[in-house]
């Protein structure tokens, strides 16, 4: 929707740059950054026996966790649009179906979610499998991966499906009706009108969510699946070195979520209504 | 000649509410209706069912030839029917532009320069073409008024409802507002007015109504209806608002 070549004044910008705040001379943010950063270097310089052997061990599982958080992050933003949307349905089976999602998924730790996922819910499809003489079902063993990042992704979407719904039902009924009132279908006036509105509204709980969910990460470390914390545990079994393995990966898991905290923020400013 | 606009035994219960007992109307071609009536005496409810923003229960509303039964056909009857609000509902994430320019390409499939040539002459018409890069939040309310009127006529729609449209406004920017619909009375346009400004009633409308606890109560061409009521019910709610 860009119009161009209009001879008309600048208006004032919509979306604000986030330049033309007043910066205090240190920002705590990024004071906090850097002392964490300044930890992890001078423990892995000064004493690079446990703490350089340990960061190299952890390396791998960096790279695991945050591929994890991303891929189910996205599925999260489709998948809670969907149920968001399927709640606020006027029809009472999509509804309903949507509304018992959520209050189940809510309802059960998101560990215990994890595990089904990877050690039941395979078994139930091979017990199906083996009763039908399917020997494809019979053998079925997912990757652990996958079916941590669906795990996380059906759990979250649940939530997130909640944040979506809070924020199209912020938008005033009217943008709606005149939305429809000039011809446009729901799905149309969604699409143009209303998400464009609510998703300035919820970035501040979406960003909320992504930080949890960076966090939850962890819990994969149960089912087999070599993120940081499971690489962690895996070098305290093999190396006794109890203390400075957990000091290690809690200083690297506060790197990454103070990032995450200033990129959501950052996101946030960018898109932020000129009122 | 047939009505553009009927109405026949329409009801509608909010809960137990019965907020319209049984409303018959037709309006032809090019008249401009306006209809008054006390707070919670059904009459924006009536406007909204028209173009089915608000399901009735009993009766039924032909607009154009074209019944409102199903979705397919209520979609369709929006699409000539322009609606304007006593809150504007501009899209306010979108510039005046585009504002105009959003619905005539989703729904009327209209390409860029058609769109535009389309929103510009409109702007002129409503007299703000230097805003259309503005965002509606900009505005004062007067021009939001008249662009969300712009944006509607930017359907060619057939008939024009409007809903309280300079209940929200300040009392200097009133009258910009009732200027563009006098015009578009006089073009010809069919119009149906929920609005208590006697002047525009007067100088646009071809018949008024009142309208109290679900029902219509009176009719008359304004100056009538306004000097000379024959309705106890309309010479007490006039008395009140004059």
């Amino acid at each position: 929707m860009s119009s161009s070549s209009y001879p008309a004044p600048t208006p004032k910008p919509l979306i604000s740059s986030g330049k033309t705040e007043k910066k205090s001379r240190i920002d705590p943010w990024w004071g906090l950054v850097a002392v964490v950063v300044a930890l992890i270097l001078i423990l892995n310089f000064s004493s690079p026996d446990p703490y350089n052997r340990i960061l190299v061990f952890l390396q791998e599982g960096i790279w695991v966790t945050v591929k994890i958080t991303l891929i189910s992050f996205l599925l999260v933003m489709v998948l809670g649009l969907f149920v968001g949307l399927a709640r606020l349905s006027k029809n009472t089976i999509v509804r309903g179906i949507a509304t018992v999602y959520v209050e189940v998924i809510r309802g059960i730790p998101m560990m215990v979610q994890i595990i089904f996922w990877y050690f039941a819910s395979p078994a139930i499809v091979q017990q199906i499998g083996t009763s039908l003489n399917n020997p494809a079902l019979a053998n079925f063993r997912p990757d652990g991966t996958t079916m941590a990042i669906f795990g996380l992704t059906f759990g979250y979407a649940a939530y997130m499906s909640e944040v979506y719904r809070a924020g199209i039902q912020s938008i005033s009924r009217g943008q709606m009706e005149a939305a429809r009132s000039l011809g446009m279908t729901y799905f149309q006036a969604m699409r143009y009108v209303i998400l464009p509105q609510a998703v300035r509204v919820i970035l501040p709980p979406v960003g909320n969510e992504f930080i949890t969910l960076l966090k939850d990460t962890a819990l994969v470390s149960a089912v087999a699946v070599p993120d940081m914390t499971r690489r962690g545990r895996e070098f305290q079994a093999s190396t006794f070195i109890i203390i400075e393995t957990w000091v290690m990966v809690a200083l690297v898991y506060l790197v990454m979520t103070l990032l995450a905290t200033r990129l959501v923020s950052w996101v946030e400013k960018r898109s932020k209504f000129e009122r | 000649m047939e009505p553009i606009i009927h109405i026949e035994n329409v009801h509608k219960w909010f809960g137990t509410v019965h907020a319209l007992q049984g409303v018959n109307l037709d309006i032809l071609k090019g008249q401009v209706v306006v209809v008054i009536g006390p707070s919670g005496s059904g009459k924006s409810t009536l406007l909204r069912c028209i173009n089915r923003l608000e399901e009735f229960d009993e009766g039924k509303i032909i607009v154009d030839g074209i019944p409102l039964d199903s979705a397919k056909n209520i979609n369709a009857v929006r699409t000539e029917v322009g609606m304007v609000f006593q809150s504007f509902n501009l899209f306010p994430h979108l510039s005046v532009m585009d504002n105009i320019l959003l619905a005539q390409k989703v729904v009327r499939k209209r390409g860029q320069i058609e769109s535009e040539n389309k929103a510009r002459f409109l702007l002129e018409k409503v007299g703000i073409p230097d805003k259309a890069k503005y965002y509606p939040l900009q505005l004062s309310g007067g021009q939001q008024q008249r662009v969300a009127i712009a944006r509607a006529l930017a359907m060619d729609p057939k008939i024009m409802l409007f809903d309280e449209p300079t209940s929200a406004l300040d009392p200097e920017m009133i009258q910009e507002v009732l200027d563009v619909m006098t015009d578009l009375a006089h073009e010809g346009m069919t119009m149906v007015v929920v609005s208590h400004e006697m002047g525009f009633a007067r100088a646009a409308a071809d018949r008024a109504i009142l309208m109290d606890a679900g029902q219509i109560i009176e009719e008359a061409p304004p100056e009538i209806l306004f000097t000379n009521p024959k309705q106890e019910r309309t010479k007490s709610f006039l008395s009140k608002i004059l």
